[in-house]
């Protein structure tokens, strides 16, 4: 089968359900609302609006190849960072540590992946930075708060560029018999795992009675996590025809992507709480910042990568 | 003048992509009377930030103070704040002679002007607030139809610490407080701590 052919299919039918959604959106305005200012109907408008130029986004990368994929996800590593960095607490002595992780470790990450340099691109930040930023954070002669410091900005680094740079590794993948499609094991991760967050926020809001965890997410419910997951679980296994597994194999992969990705947007939510703050920024309308979008992706694709190269890799 | 003024947007347009600043207006809006916004200061950009988070026609018409002492000293600084922030220029050592600085910011507000003020009276390099010089009391003394309106910029002091030469772009926050009241006879020590704590009251908890 032509790759993409598929991505034409796929991406086909993501924009119909866009499309299908709007419909409903625009209805329930018209209908519920009446045209009148309502919190919910208006979020979810919003949130729709913005997942139409997000999917366009990702569409547009993947039509440019696998540099714009690798060049999309290193501007979104970026976001994330910047969001991650200005709601931590740091120093004056931190300052050189911060431009090494911007503007020295983020490019090298994803220079590694197009450059097909996977031994680097494993240990870059948990070996190489994970030594020297502390190094240039104690030429600050700051021991105020030191390791807390020295550890959120490595927690940063791991979580936005690291975790997420394993997305377009994906490209780097050598599987037998799946040459050249290699793109849509990319848009099955991101697709499965963020139809996840959809489907817990709509189940959620339709059943949703019994609270995960009230301390941690006012929002996230036992009702919405079990039929989230169970729903995306079955779009990843009927997704079975645009990857190298076969039906089961593509449901419990997704079942244990959908489950990473949960616990990236639970854990993330903790840290959000602790800090006083609902989003970590206001980027994307009605979603709050990147990394509120992304947390569940960061989480779950390195899980995803190694599956596939252990499994799947000759 | 044309390119005082286009150099002015690009100076707006490079702290905004720099650090994608957001402004909360937290109980007051944007307005064009006499104002005098008075911030923390972390930063030389402090005052751009307000700036670029200013309405454009208000921009025109608010104006930094900012001490003669730096941005008279080099050609390239006099015509920054002279010619593009058209900024008041004050003298703030103890022993001087010049023109009275509260009679110098006054005028603009006379004017119809707004003026950015930095009560602290030197960027500050540690957390907090350092005590307030007197002058926010005077020029409030002298021009009750001023508003006062705190303002806290949250992260530009990490985005650029003094001294160093390339910025991380990390996000900045600007909260705009409401405007504070006046108290029929306050004492000066009074009122100043009042509008401390005004401005204190805009940052995030501390951690």
């Amino acid at each position: 089968m032509n790759a993409s052919h598929d991505l034409i299919a796929v991406f086909g039918g993501i924009f119909g359900l866009l499309a299908v959604f709007s419909l409903i959106g625009a209805g329930l305005k018209y209908r519920v609302a009446r045209g009148q200012p309502h919190g919910v109907i208006d979020n979810l408008n919003a949130r729709i609006k913005a997942w139409w130029a997000m999917i366009a986004l990702i569409g547009a990368a993947i039509w440019i190849g696998s540099w714009g994929v690798i060049a999309l996800f290193a501007f979104i590593s970026f976001q994330c960072l910047r969001e991650f960095i200005s709601l931590t607490h740091t120093r004056l002595g931190d300052h050189r540590a911060l431009l090494w992780s911007f503007f020295v470790f983020l490019p090298a990450q994803y220079w590694l992946i197009a450059t097909n340099w996977y031994g680097l691109f494993s240990i870059l930040i948990p070996v190489y930075a994970f030594l020297l930023l502390p190094i240039s954070s104690s030429l600050g002669a700051d021991t105020t708060r030191f390791l807390e410091r020295a550890a959120k900005v490595q927690w940063g680094l791991m979580i936005c560029v690291y975790c997420l740079s394993h997305v377009p590794a994906l490209l780097t993948l050598d599987i037998a018999g799946y040459a050249g499609r290699n793109m849509l094991l990319i848009v099955f991760l991101i697709l499965t795992v963020q139809s996840s967050d959809v489907f817990q926020y709509v189940w959620g809001k339709l059943i949703g009675k019994r609270k995960v965890s009230p301390a941690i997410s006012p929002s996230k419910t036992v009702e919405g996590l079990v039929g989230g997951v169970l729903t995306s679980t079955a779009v990843g296994a009927a997704l079975w025809w645009i990857t190298p597994f076969t039906p089961l194999e593509a449901g419990l992969i997704a079942l244990v992507i959908n489950v990473m990705g949960f616990f990236g947007g639970f854990v993330l939510s903790a840290i959000k709480r602790d800090r006083g703050v609902k989003d970590w920024g206001a980027m994307i309308e009605g979603h709050g910042g990147m990394l509120d979008r992304v947390d569940s992706i960061s989480f779950s694709a390195p899980i995803f990568f190694h599956i596939v190269r252990y499994g799947w890799v000759a | 003048m044309f390119l005082d003024r286009l150099l002015a947007s690009a100076l707006c347009g490079f702290a905004r992509a720099l650090t994608g600043v957001r402004a909360l207006w937290l109980g007051s809006e944007p307005d064009a009377r006499p104002r005098v916004y008075f911030a923390n200061h972390r930063s030389h950009g402090d005052f751009v930030l307000i700036w670029a988070s200013l309405p454009p026609p208000l921009r025109r018409r608010t104006r930094p103070v900012a001490g003669a002492d730096y941005w008279l000293t080099t050609p390239l600084r006099r015509f920054l704040i002279n010619r593009v922030f058209r900024g008041v220029c004050i003298d703030r050592r103890p022993g001087r002679s010049g023109p009275n600085p509260v009679a110098q910011m006054g005028e603009a507000l006379a004017a119809g002007e707004s003026l950015i003020l930095f009560p602290e009276g030197t960027r500050n390099m540690g957390d907090g607030l350092l005590p307030f010089k007197s002058g926010l009391h005077h020029l409030a003394k002298a021009h009750p139809e001023a508003e006062l309106i705190p303002v806290w910029i949250e992260n530009l002091g990490r985005v650029m610490p003094k001294g160093s030469l390339i910025p991380v772009p990390l996000l900045c926050t600007l909260s705009f407080g409401p405007p504070l009241t006046p108290v029929e006879g306050e004492s000066r020590d009074a009122f100043l701590s009042r509008a401390r704590s005004a401005l204190l009251d805009l940052a995030p908890p501390a951690d």
